[in-house]
């Protein structure tokens, strides 16, 4: 079977990771913004993949897993946060908090 | 007995202490008590310490206190240091110091500053007798600028009213100029012999200063400097007239016993110094006699009567200054005694007018006061018979030794006389316009019910009364100081000398008859021409001093204070602080609080890092 090439591997990670990028920038939902980090996670991972079978070697697949578990957490936490945000403002867009503007 | 020295300045500021630290929660009567028995005591110290030096036949006593300073080889002592010259002061600083003490007990009874007053007047008289009796330079400015303060803190005692304020300031300033010229004579004195040590410095000085060089000239100069400004000589007498300001005692004591009379001191301590430089000591008298005539033209023309006694003080300090000049030493010391007498006197006479004419000061609305306040005549009288050197009063004998010694003095000497006489003349002159107008003739002002105060009032004008007539007869110990060891020289002066000085203040005191007391001449008709006022003006203004002054220092000073209102030096770090503080608003724009332009920023980071990484 023909490999695939790595170009391609990359591109669509590099296609997944900015269209995460543009939700993470763009969206107010927070929920959204979320859902955007995830999918730039998920981008990151498949560059790892992906140039993990190039050179045969199982640290791509390593990495992947790590950064799974790292989403899982995250997605734990952020969903907690959001929950209390939601209680406290009633609302899930993200533009409301801004104390810390100087 | 002589080891009671320090007792001296030491009682005075005890007693300033108390009064400051009670402050107003004293009686009256307790304060009264601090305040003129702390003075009293050191007057009886000073006896006791005069008497035990007169009769140990010493020249001179040190005592050591304490170091007060030790900066490597600067090592000043606390030393106290007594000769006949010191003596002379201490006792006429705490002889009249007292009684004008005692008369400001009535004179003050009713103010509300009562005890801030004394405070002020026993720091005064202890500022000034560790003037006198400081043994190093650096010890007599101590007292010098103790002197300068006090005289700021009195003149402006009343200090609700701004102009009391401004007078206070104009003399802080004025003397200021000539402090900070001694200050500068002292480094030079200090950075040449290493020490500020007055007898040492005396004596390295003459071993090592050929006479008539640069260097005693220029720190003679320097010196002259400060005591042109602490005594009101020309060209700083412009602040002595505005310190009427103040409560008359206080004018008493700046006039009589403290203050003034510095500048006259110093030069007699440092004479070996303005031995060395004779240009300088003839400066002395042409000053001294250029302000005896200013002051004197001056003094004929005001209306205020502490004004007139102001400038006649003035004058009477020309008169000193012609002698230190003409090296009369002593004959400057005897004067300045003789006229601490009188000048008390007239001061507190004064005071006394003031009160019954119920705080009137211009002599054109007071008369006729001779039959209903005695004392207050008799103390005028006799003062201004002392002033104007009528034959047998103190200041007769003191200022006959005074122009005696001028006329001794080759070349100018008779130029400096002649010039001393005619002060004579208008001295006699203003002095009895001023009791005629004050004393005889109609009253013209306010109705007068009699003599002010009780016997705390009047009992030392009595005793000022007798110094005055025969403070002449006192010899004053100071032949020791001035002469080294060399026999004095008796004068001989003929009598027909002796005769003018004697005729001309009679013929002052006549003038002013005929013009204020019988009134056969008309000073109506002598100011008629326009060409008389102009001359009226500019004398009554003092020479103009004022304005040219105004004009010289005043205005450019405010003008320029005006025009840096900003502060050029001060903006330069403004602006840095200015440009600090944009910066920080324009970064803290960048804290939007949005979390999407956060992430906007970093990823613009990592593109530009990766960018960078990448070409690089």
């Amino acid at each position: 079977m023909d490999a695939i090439p790595i170009e391609h591997g990359l591109i669509l990670a590099g296609i997944l990771f900015c269209t995460g990028l543009v939700g993470v920038l763009t969206r107010r939902n927070i929920i959204f913004v979320l859902m955007s980090l995830e999918i730039m996670l998920n981008a990151s991972g498949l560059a790892f993949i992906v140039a993990g079978a190039r050179w045969g070697q199982a640290e791509g697949q390593i990495m992947f897993l790590m950064i799974l578990t790292l989403a899982a957490a995250e997605v734990a936490v952020g969903l907690g946060l959001i929950i209390q945000m939601y209680r406290r403002y009633r609302t899930v867009d993200i533009n409301v908090l801004s104390e810390m503007k100087g | 007995m002589l080891d009671l020295l320090w007792l001296l300045p030491s009682f005075p500021l005890m007693g300033f202490l108390i009064l400051v630290l009670g402050g107003g929660r004293l009686p009256r009567q307790v304060a009264a008590l601090v305040g003129a028995g702390s003075v009293g005591l050191s007057f009886v110290v000073a006896i006791l310490v005069a008497v035990a030096f007169l009769n140990s036949g010493e020249e001179a006593i040190v005592q050591e206190l304490w170091t007060w300073i030790a900066v490597g080889s600067f090592t000043p002592g606390f030393n106290l240091y007594l000769d006949g010259l010191s003596l002379v002061m201490m006792l006429v600083i705490t002889g009249v110091g007292f009684l004008i003490h005692v008369y400001a007990t009535g004179y003050m009874a009713d103010d509300p500053g009562f005890a801030r007053f004394f405070s002020y007047m026993n720091l005064f008289v202890a500022a000034m007798l560790m003037l006198v009796l400081g043994d190093n330079l650096v010890l007599l400015y101590l007292g010098w600028e103790g002197v300068g303060l006090c005289s700021y803190l009195l003149i402006g005692f009343w200090y609700t009213k701004p102009e009391n304020g401004y007078a206070a300031r104009k003399a802080f300033v004025v003397t200021r100029v000539g402090d900070t010229s001694m200050a500068i004579g002292l480094f030079l004195l200090f950075a040449h012999f290493g020490t500020l040590e007055i007898q040492e410095l005396m004596q390295t000085a003459d071993a090592e200063w050929a006479p008539g060089s640069t260097l005693p000239t220029i720190a003679a100069l320097l010196l002259l400097g400060g005591a042109v400004g602490k005594s009101a000589q020309l060209p700083l007498q412009t602040w002595l007239p505005d310190a009427m300001a103040g409560p008359t005692p206080i004018s008493a004591l700046i006039h009589a016993a403290t203050m003034v009379t510095a500048g006259v001191y110093l030069i007699a301590r440092t004479h070996i110094l303005f031995e060395l430089a004779p240009s300088v000591q003839l400066l002395v008298a042409w000053i001294g006699l250029a302000t005896l005539l200013l002051a004197g033209f001056t003094a004929m023309t005001q209306t205020d009567i502490k004004r007139i006694l102001a400038y006649s003080t003035v004058s009477q300090i020309g008169y000193m200054f012609l002698g230190l000049g003409a090296g009369a030493w002593s004959a400057s010391i005897f004067h300045l005694m003789t006229h601490a007498f009188f000048k008390a006197l007239l001061f507190l006479g004064a005071g006394s007018v003031i009160l019954a004419m119920h705080h009137e000061q211009n002599i054109f609305r007071m008369g006729a006061l001779w039959n209903k306040t005695r004392i207050s005549f008799a103390s005028f009288l006799i003062g201004g018979l002392a002033l104007t050197a009528f034959p047998f009063t103190s200041g007769f004998y003191s200022k006959d030794e005074i122009l005696i010694g001028a006329l001794e003095l080759e070349g100018v000497g008779i130029w400096l006389w002649l010039g001393g006489v005619v002060g004579a003349f208008f001295t006699g002159l203003y002095t009895f316009r001023l009791i005629f107008i004050v004393f005889f003739g109609a009253n013209r002002g306010h109705h007068c019910e009699g003599e002010y105060g009780g016997w705390n009032m009047a009992l030392p004008l009595i005793l000022l009364m007798g110094l005055s007539l025969a403070g002449g007869f006192i010899s004053i110990p100071v032949e020791t100081v001035f002469s080294h060891g060399e026999p004095h020289e008796e004068h001989h002066v003929s009598t027909l000398m002796h005769a003018i000085m004697i005729v001309v203040p009679l013929l002052g005191i006549g003038v002013s008859y005929l013009f204020y007391g019988a009134r056969t001449l008309s000073v109506d008709r002598l100011m008629a021409s326009t060409f008389a006022q102009g001359v009226y003006r500019f004398w009554q203004s003092g020479w103009g001093f004022d304005k040219l002054y105004d004009a010289l220092f005043v205005k450019p000073f405010l003008w320029l204070s005006a025009i840096n209102r900003a502060d050029f030096v001060d903006s330069i770090y403004s602006g840095l602080a200015a440009a600090i503080q944009a910066g920080n608003k324009l970064m803290a724009r960048t804290q939007t609080g949005l979390l999407s332009w956060y992430a906007l920023t970093i990823v613009a980071g990592a593109v530009i890092l990766i960018t960078l990484g990448v070409m690089l």
